[in-house]
């Protein structure tokens, strides 16, 4: 007892426990959501998937894990031997360091830093660089490819990604995440998406242009996890596997771990930028920080399903269409949002 | 290996660059090569600029096989093999051949069930290039729905010959067996359960925003390139060609029943792009169906088994004979001497053909262009390589 | 039109190229023309407005033991007549005029032919094997062929 007390006297081993607390909800929450995507996937195409491993194939997943664990490790021999092994870590570095200011409950956040939204965006641009690296340390022509398109992508919906969190920041009036959050607890109606804490005539006038902004984040951010439609660097009909053709065993396991974990911080973004973070819909009701948790966590899968469900539906778009999305579609409407709900704030 | 010369390039603030194409090898182990193609492409930057196919990797010999066995009936297996995907198109073509060199005329029955097994198998094979030409797109799901579809044709044919995928089912003179009782009604449901197919395909694929702006305008073949590189079947039709064998050269029973040719048209692209090459595909399938529907309603009664002894001795002369194949103008040239093995068979290959065409079509297209081009084409490796 | 007629046409056109012709009791009518005037004939089948074989539909290459032959199977899409021309050259010397640059298909068509055959087309662009490695040696079609009994250390005969 007296060793606990101490313990969490300690300022360090505090630190570094809160900083492990994401890691131990990334680690179920990828095994959970690798058996909801085969499930979805195989239900909306008339299979059953997993059927043998568990019930109903549930133990699947760790099967895979063990799979993948006792893989050989194999290095190309023309591979920059330092850089490969780098850049999965790096990648997952990139998208683990973004959850630390991800508000969990009104009890906690990795880090309440006031500038937690910069932070967030910087933050998951390191895994560009990650990917970068993987491409060229393996010395392989797709892989190269897939970088080179990785970068080029990642590199360009921020911008209309970004745009689109201005214009959220400017109806909320603040960076973190976890007063965001608190500003949006008084129900559903307070959810930004409604308009935030506004007066009604600023909310009637203010929602269209936050539902443009919403499905601009929305289409943004599944261009930043390079998910179908907009999985170009990884196209595996026609860059084999992209980046990662070359990587096997552990270090793509943690390119997938990545993978999964990115696709929930974006969800779990869109969760706090616009509905609500971990508020309850329902005002005072279920709330409290377990039910805080819950919230989070269930409307963050919602967007993770959406994911998956857009994924086993859409064919996949070209690197050409993919930049004009981005910059001629979406970067002018969102920069028009914005300025719109600037003038309507000041009015 | 091709060669790819440095050029230098000078930037807008006056520095030199050195930039080279990329010559990347797809294949012959590549997702979207449909087999054992390699093509190597001269890329600059994501713009393809050259494309060179190599292939042969599944040389089988089929044409020296032929001249060594010890009858004409002994064919039938390795032509089965040539387009593993629609074996029964390939098998008729050869028998139609041959018939005509022995001039023999089969019962009603032989030719309806003929029929009704080309037109399944043309499903089949349409739905593996549609499936296909879905995953080479990104998207996954409707390669399953068409897989469902297909399995239940090949549970058919299973039923019928035993076989699932090479039915040496198709005899010279005859079938090898008669339909399995309840195969009417089965197939008559499915033509019902199929149209329904067709229309999801439509909606999840076809029509689709993102898969029109990948498909359409891509890889144009005009009408008379496609006719000058002598492409057929989907490939011309899909140009805007109105020629199909089935009506303009008929083989079998084809003028009995009443169905049309489908053209590309070009209501989304331009005709004979990617898109439309696809849709015909799509829209043959369709036809197929109204055939199959036809057939299956006037099937007359009949004995199905061959007449002719097993050693047949063709008449001295040569032959060239073409069926409509899924893939196009499938031919066999037979020359036959005074013997019972054949003195030469030539198969003209439609995927061999069709392929011949990717470099004139793809160069200025980008690397995603080009897995689309490949696709409409619709190859199959063991009939190009033979 | 009929097989006569299009005789009739190419004779009077090129009489000296075509050497003689099957047309009656046959399956396939078929003109046999001089190696060297191939490239003639089938250029003024091509182009003639009467004839306008616009579909080259099968290019195959024959072994008539001591000789080789090209047998080109021609189609009008616009008249739908067909026609067979056929050439035969001597197995030591086997010239003959590619057709590539009349009809596209011909190129991997004779490429197959040179490949299997040793028939070596003149003008061809680009004559190199296509379905067997580049390496190989011998045309295996040819009727005298022999299997070598290794490529590249791998036995070849199972």
């Amino acid at each position: 007892m007296e060793f606990i007390t101490s313990a969490l006297e300690n300022q360090i081993l505090l630190t570094v426990l809160n900083a492990a607390l994401p890691l131990l909800f990334i680690l179920p929450y990828a095994l959970v959501t690798i058996y909801i995507e085969m499930k979805m996937a195989a239900h909306m195409q008339n299979r059953l998937a997993y059927m043998q491993t568990g019930y109903h194939g549930t133990l699947q997943p760790f099967a895979d894990i063990v799979k993948l664990l006792q893989k050989e490790d194999i290095i190309p021999t023309a591979a920059d031997k330092f850089l490969f092994i780098l850049a999965p870590y790096l990648v997952f570095v990139g998208t683990y360091a973004s959850f630390a200011v991800l508000p969990f409950s009104s009890a906690y956040a990795g880090s309440e830093l006031d500038l937690g939204i910069f932070y967030l965006v910087a933050a998951s641009s390191l895994v560009v660089v990650g990917i970068l690296m993987a491409g060229w340390a393996s010395n392989n022509k797709w892989s190269l490819f897939g970088a080179l398109r990785s970068a080029a992508q990642i590199v360009s919906y921020e911008i209309p990604a970004a745009l689109a969190i201005l214009g959220v920041v400017m109806i909320a009036g603040t960076m973190n995440l976890q007063t965001l959050t608190s500003l949006q607890s008084g129900g559903i109606h307070e959810w930004i998406i409604f308009g935030g804490t506004l007066p009604l005539g600023h909310k009637l006038a203010l929602i269209p242009f936050i539902v443009v902004l919403f499905v601009i984040y929305l289409i943004s951010s599944m261009a930043e996890v390079n998910r179908t439609p907009f999985d170009i660097p990884e196209a595996e009909s026609e860059l084999v596997q992209g980046y990662n053709t070359e990587y096997s065993g552990m270090k793509f396991a943690i390119f997938y771990l990545a993978e999964y974990a990115n696709l929930f911080l974006v969800s779990a973004v869109a969760v706090v930028l616009f509905f609500g973070g971990w508020a309850s819909p329902f005002g005072e009701l279920m709330s409290g920080p377990l039910w805080g948790t819950f919230w989070f966590v269930t409307k963050g899968m919602l967007f993770v399903c959406l994911n998956i469900w857009l994924r086993w539906t859409l064919p996949r778009m070209r690197v050409d269409q993919l930049m004009y999305v981005s910059w001629k579609v979406m970067t002018p409407f969102a920069l028009l949002c914005v300025i719109v709900i600037g003038f309507i704030l000041v009015l | 290996m091709i060669e790819t010369p440095q050029k230098i390039i000078k930037t807008s603030t006056g520095r030199s660059l050195r930039t080279e194409e990329m010559v990347v090898n797809m294949g012959p182990q590549h997702p979207s090569t449909h087999g054992v193609l390699r093509l190597e492409v001269v890329l600059d930057g994501e713009i393809v600029v050259d494309v060179v196919p190599h292939m042969g990797y599944l040389h089988r010999c089929f044409e020296k096989h032929c001249e060594h066995m010890t009858n004409y009936q002994q064919v039938i297996p390795y032509v089965d093999r040539m387009d593993y995907t629609a074996a029964m198109t390939n098998e008729l073509a050869f028998v139609v051949g041959v018939e005509k060199m022995l001039k023999i005329e089969v019962s009603e029955r032989v030719h309806y069930i003929r029929i009704i097994m080309a037109e399944l198998q043309r499903i089949a094979s349409h739905l593996i290039a549609i499936g296909t030409f879905g995953i080479d797109m990104g998207a996954f799901t409707p390669f399953l729905y068409c897989f469902r579809d297909r399995e239940r044709i090949l549970d058919m044919f299973e039923a019928t010959c035993g076989a699932r995928l090479l039915y040496n089912y198709m005899w010279v003179g005859g079938l090898s067996h008669d339909l399995p009782p309840g195969f009417v009604e089965t197939a008559k449901q499915f033509c019902v359960d199929f149209k329904k197919t067709l229309k999801d395909l439509n909606d999840l694929l076809n029509y689709n925003e993102i898969f029109i702006k990948r498909t359409a305008n891509v890889g144009i073949l005009p009408k008379d390139l496609a006719i000058n590189y002598a492409c057929s079947g989907p490939m011309l039709r899909g140009s805007g060609v109105d020629w199909d064998l089935r009506r303009d050269d008929p083989y079998t029973l084809y003028h009995k029943f009443n169905w049309e040719v489908v053209v590309g048209k070009g209501e989304v692209g331009t005709v004979g792009d990617v898109w439309n090459r696809h849709m015909v595909r799509q829209r043959e399938m369709e036809q197929s169906v109204y055939i199959i529907e036809q057939a299956l309603a006037s099937l007359p009664d009949g004995d199905v088994s061959k007449t002719i002894p097993k050693r047949i001795r063709p008449t001295p002369g040569d032959n060239y004979t073409r069926i409509e194949s899924p893939r196009g103008e499938l031919g066999f040239y037979i020359i036959a001497e005074d013997s019972v093995t054949p003195y030469r068979i030539k198969a003209r290959a439609p995927a061999f053909v069709n392929l011949s065409v990717i470099n004139e079509i793809s160069k200025g297209a980008m690397l995603a262009d080009l897995v689309a081009i490949m696709g409409s084409i619709d190859i199959v490796l063991g009939e190009v390589d033979r | 039109m009929t097989a006569q007629e299009i005789y009739d046409v190419i004779k009077a056109q090129c009489g000296d190229a075509v050497l003689e012709a099957k047309l009656e009791n046959v399956l396939d009518p078929s003109i046999k023309i001089q190696p060297e005037k191939i490239h003639e004939v089938a250029a003024f089948a091509k182009n003639d407005e009467r004839l306008q074989f616009d579909y080259l539909s099968c290019l195959s290459g024959v072994d008539y033991k001591g000789k080789l032959g090209v047998v080109y199977h021609l189609y009008s899409m616009t008249f739908k007549h067909k026609i067979v021309l056929k050439v035969e050259v001597p197995t030591e010397t086997p010239n003959v005029q590619s057709v590539e640059s009349i009809w596209k298909t011909a190129d991997w068509h004779e490429r197959e032919a040179f490949d299997l055959f040793g028939i070596n087309f003149i003008g061809h662009p680009d004559l190199r094997r296509i379905l067997l490695p580049d390496d190989w040696e011998g045309h295996p079609l040819r009727k005298d062929y022999q299997t070598p009994e290794f490529y590249n250390g791998m036995k070849v005969p199972y």
